[in-house]
């Protein structure tokens, strides 16, 4: 199968097993015809793409097909980037991403966002969690405490931190930060979370803390997730998007179900790609 | 591994050293040399009368209090109009503009033109600018007025530097929790550029202390206590200036001036350090 | 859970706000440099029009009263100072940067990067005076009459030697510390890491201070004007007094009227004039040497 017919036809990407097909709601992200240029190069070019709320779609494929580049389209911080230029049509809830009026503050409180190596404000645990929430004008102490103790909580480090909120971030071990870094942005309450490869700058044990934990947020929040770690995404994701490059520029070549992509890949790119991790 | 350890690399590897250490050595010895001769001889003149009187006979006896007022209004000046401006450019060089745009090449050209043009030659200007066209005559706002403008790039360039040491991931992580670039601004990159911003005040302040020849023909010679900013002061380098070249038998009071001069620099450089070191720890635990 | 849309609908214009407010500061910046050249060149014009600027360099001499006006013995001289003080201090100030990150024990880095800092901030009159009241006697001593040429290329050696130290300081510490220890990694040795790793790497903010000392050798009015004797002549030994150009406007700027305070000018402007060269130079051979 050519990639052009996969993209003729975008593939609602719903949770799996789990939830009945019948209350499945309407796709969250609309992703249409979407191309990004650094300059004049293309990182990637007419991606189409519909993703589902509530479970986790991995975006997997090789170094620089533009993964990332397609995450970071989402929450518009390709508007940081000089010379970034992004065509096409992202649409999340009823929000038109890269319609100049959008509001950007409004879009990154609803897609948050977790990098490949955990960045931590240099304040110290506390400020990280309620700098952010006092910028988006809650004033109240007893509320920014409380939601402090929820974040950490669900993130599993308040029995780490709760005696040192106050010890600085950058104290931390990285898988801690990292940690931190998700409970920072959840402090936001955002409906999607897009990740980096969140684990892949973290050792083995700390990789598997967030990867239990981003289990976790599962059903709460839509996560997006990139990552070069094949059996991870197996692993955790619902859905599954195949990016690969051709031509010199990223391609998105086959959407499905993880379960689908990873055990009846229809593209034969996919199931070389595939095959060759388990090879 | 067996090319480095030959013996040329061997030979050229202590030669370094040897150097390096030597030029270490002829530097500080230099310095303590040139602060070692100022302390030896300024101190025994240094008093607190020294410091309060006015100068009598050309400087020759008397102190030096209408000069240091001159010169802390001259430098007051100076500060209150150029970091404002240099910060302010800082930001927008380091945080608004891409490196390609139109506005910030021009920008940061001229600045780099400005960072080296003469200090003679900014008297020459504000003498002809802020003393002649504007009317302010010879006075210490002509000569703060100049010294902002001497001072400009040396506090731009650290100050963006500072900026652009910080990470970027504070600004790509700031943005992706929808912080506003002003807040990001405010209470993310402006604390941790503050070690640059701070070097840039001390070079600022040491350069418009240590200026001489752009306020002679600025804020003038005039060695009375100034009533207002519109008045004629000395500043001490240029009191310096006088008395070891003008005025015959004015060398005991020049060394106590030279030395007050420095013990000024050292105090201004210490608080500074002291406040970078402090004001940081601060800011990196509490917001 | 934090309605915060007010906060929206006030955040965006303080964003616009402060980026307006900045290119406002930005562009009184920008401007003082023209502002500079356009008060030049205007002060110069009456002058240049009747007079012509070739006399400035062919008349027999510089006598303003009697309407002579040749510049060139002071080109000279701040030429000169110029040349010796750069090559001296370039040298002496990387190797100072160098010592401090690479050479000396922890317990004097901090020290001696004080040192530095505290010799950047020291005024040129001090270092003028102490010149002439110790440099320039012992000169003297050596060979009459004291105030010199030398003196002159001494004491500015001291003077930029900071400027550059510093400069070469914070491109250093800009080195990633991962090249250093893939260097270290590779068994190679301190120096041949420096010269192969640090140094092409630092290159371009070494440069920069090397443009900067330069300016500010070209530049330097005080502590030149004390000890190099200020005698209107093209040098012919190191012994010899000189005035430079920036010490002849500071010398006759307060007693100057009509051409000879606008030839004051003309000096001003050939000084501007050398910076913008050496500011392009710089920029022109950066740009070879980085991207090229």
């Amino acid at each position: 199968m050519r990639p052009a017919d996969v993209h003729t036809k975008p593939h609602p990407l719903y949770p799996t097993d789990e939830q009945p097909s019948a209350a499945v709601p309407a796709p969250l992200i609309h992703v249409n015809n979407l191309s990004l240029h650094y300059g004049d190069r293309p990182a990637f070019q007419d991606v189409t793409l519909s993703i589902g709320p509530g479970g986790i779609t991995a975006l997997v494929g090789p170094s620089g097909c533009g993964k990332t580049s397609f995450l970071t389209a989402l929450n518009r911080l390709t508007d940081l980037i000089p010379g970034c230029r992004v065509t096409g049509e992202i649409r999340i809830e009823n929000l038109d991403v890269l319609a100049p009026q959008t509001d950007v503050i409004r879009l990154r409180r609803l897609v948050g966002m977790i990098f490949q190596k955990p960045n931590p404000f240099p304040l110290s645990i506390q400020n990280n969690l309620s700098f952010p929430l006092r910028e988006h004008g809650l004033r109240d102490p007893v509320q920014i405490a409380h939601t402090t103790e929820t974040v950490l909580q669900g993130v599993g480090l308040w029995d780490e931190v709760k005696d040192r909120l106050d010890s600085p971030a950058l104290a931390l071990s990285g898988g801690q930060q990292q940690r931190l870094c998700i409970a920072r942005a959840l402090a936001l309450s955002p409906a999607v979370l897009l990740m980096d490869e969140p684990c892949s700058a973290l050792d083995p044990l700390s990789s598997g803390l967030v990867e239990d934990l981003i289990v976790n947020l599962r059903g709460r929040y839509m996560v997006v997730i990139v990552t070069h770690n094949l059996a991870q995404a197996r692993r955790i994701a619902d859905a599954a998007a195949f990016f690969w490059v051709q031509d010199g520029t990223g391609r998105l070549i086959e959407t499905g179900t993880a379960r689908q992509l990873f055990e009846a890949p229809r593209d034969a790119l996919t199931a070389a790609y595939i095959s060759g991790m388990r090879g | 591994m067996a090319e480095a350890s030959s013996p040329t690399h061997q030979a050229r590897e202590w030669l370094a050293s040897i150097l390096v250490w030597g030029t270490a050595a002829l530097v500080t010895a230099t310095f303590c040399w040139l602060l070692g001769d100022i302390v030896w001889h300024g101190l025994s003149h240094l008093s607190w009368t020294f410091l309060t009187t006015s100068p009598e006979s050309a400087g020759r006896r008397g102190g030096i209090g209408p000069i240091l007022v001159s010169t802390l209004l001259i430098l007051g000046v100076c500060l209150t109009v150029s970091l404002p401006i240099g910060v302010g450019t800082a930001i927008l060089l380091a945080e608004f503009t891409s490196d390609h745009s139109l506005f910030g090449r021009m920008t940061r050209r001229s600045l780099d033109v400005l960072a080296g043009v003469p200090s003679i030659v900014f008297g020459l200007f504000g003498n002809a600018f802020f003393c002649k066209t504007l009317g302010l005559g010879f006075s210490i706002l002509s000569g703060g007025l100049t010294l902002a403008c001497m001072v400009l790039p040396i506090l731009i360039r650290s100050t963006e530097e500072g900026f652009r040491a910080v990470p970027a991931n504070y600004r790509l992580s700031a943005a992706a929790l929808g912080l506003s670039r002003t807040t990001t601004l405010v209470h993310l990159l402006l604390p941790a550029a503050v070690p640059g911003l701070l070097v840039g005040l001390i070079l600022g302040i040491g350069r418009a202390i240590a200026e001489t020849a752009a306020l002679i023909f600025t804020s003038g010679y005039v060695d009375r206590m100034p009533e207002s900013l519109l008045d004629s002061g000395r500043a001490l380098s240029i009191h310096i200036f006088d008395l070891s070249m003008n005025v015959s038998g004015g060398d005991a009071n020049a060394y106590a001036s030279t030395l007050v001069l420095v013990i000024l620099l050292l105090a201004i450089n210490g608080t500074a350090a002291w406040l970078a070191e402090r004001g940081l720890h601060r800011r990196i635990v509490t917001v | 859970m934090t309605s915060s849309h007010s906060n929206i609908l006030y955040r965006w214009p303080t964003d616009d706000l402060l980026c307006w407010l900045l290119r406002g500061l930005a562009a009184i910046a920008g401007l003082v440099v023209v502002f500079i050249v356009v008060f030049l060149i205007a002060e110069t014009l009456p002058v240049l029009s009747h007079v012509g600027l070739e006399r400035f360099f062919t008349d027999p001499s510089w006598h303003p009263a009697e309407g002579f006006y040749n510049l060139t013995p002071m080109l000279w001289g701040t030429l000169f100072t110029m040349a010796g003080s750069v090559l001296i201090a370039t040298p002496l100030g990387i190797l100072s940067a160098i010592f401090c990150h690479y050479y000396a024990p922890p317990i004097l880095t901090r020290p001696y990067r004080r040192l530095i800092e505290l010799l950047a901030g020291i005024p040129s009159v001090v270092y003028g005076f102490w010149g002439l009241v110790v440099l320039v006697p012992l000169i003297g001593e050596i060979h009459p009459p004291g105030p010199s040429l030398l003196s002159g290329i001494l004491i500015l050696t001291i003077m930029i030697l900071p400027t550059i130290a510093l400069m070469a300081d914070a491109s250093l510490a800009n080195v990633p510390q991962h090249y250093l220890r893939g260097a270290a990694a590779l068994g190679l040795p301190r120096w041949a890491t420096i010269r192969g790793v640090v140094f092409p790497t630092a290159k371009s903010g070494l440069f920069t201070g090397v443009i900067l000392e330069t300016g500010r050798a070209i530049g330097e009015t005080m502590a030149i004007l004390m000890v190099c004797g200020n005698v209107v002549q093209t040098p012919s030994s190191f012994f010899d007094p000189i005035r430079t150009l920036t010490a002849n406007i500071a010398l006759e700027m307060s007693y100057a009227l009509g051409d000879h305070r606008a030839a004051l000018f003309v000096s001003g402007l050939v000084l501007m004039t050398m910076i913008a060269a050496l500011t392009m130079a710089a920029e022109w051979i950066s740009r070879g040497r980085i991207y090229g």
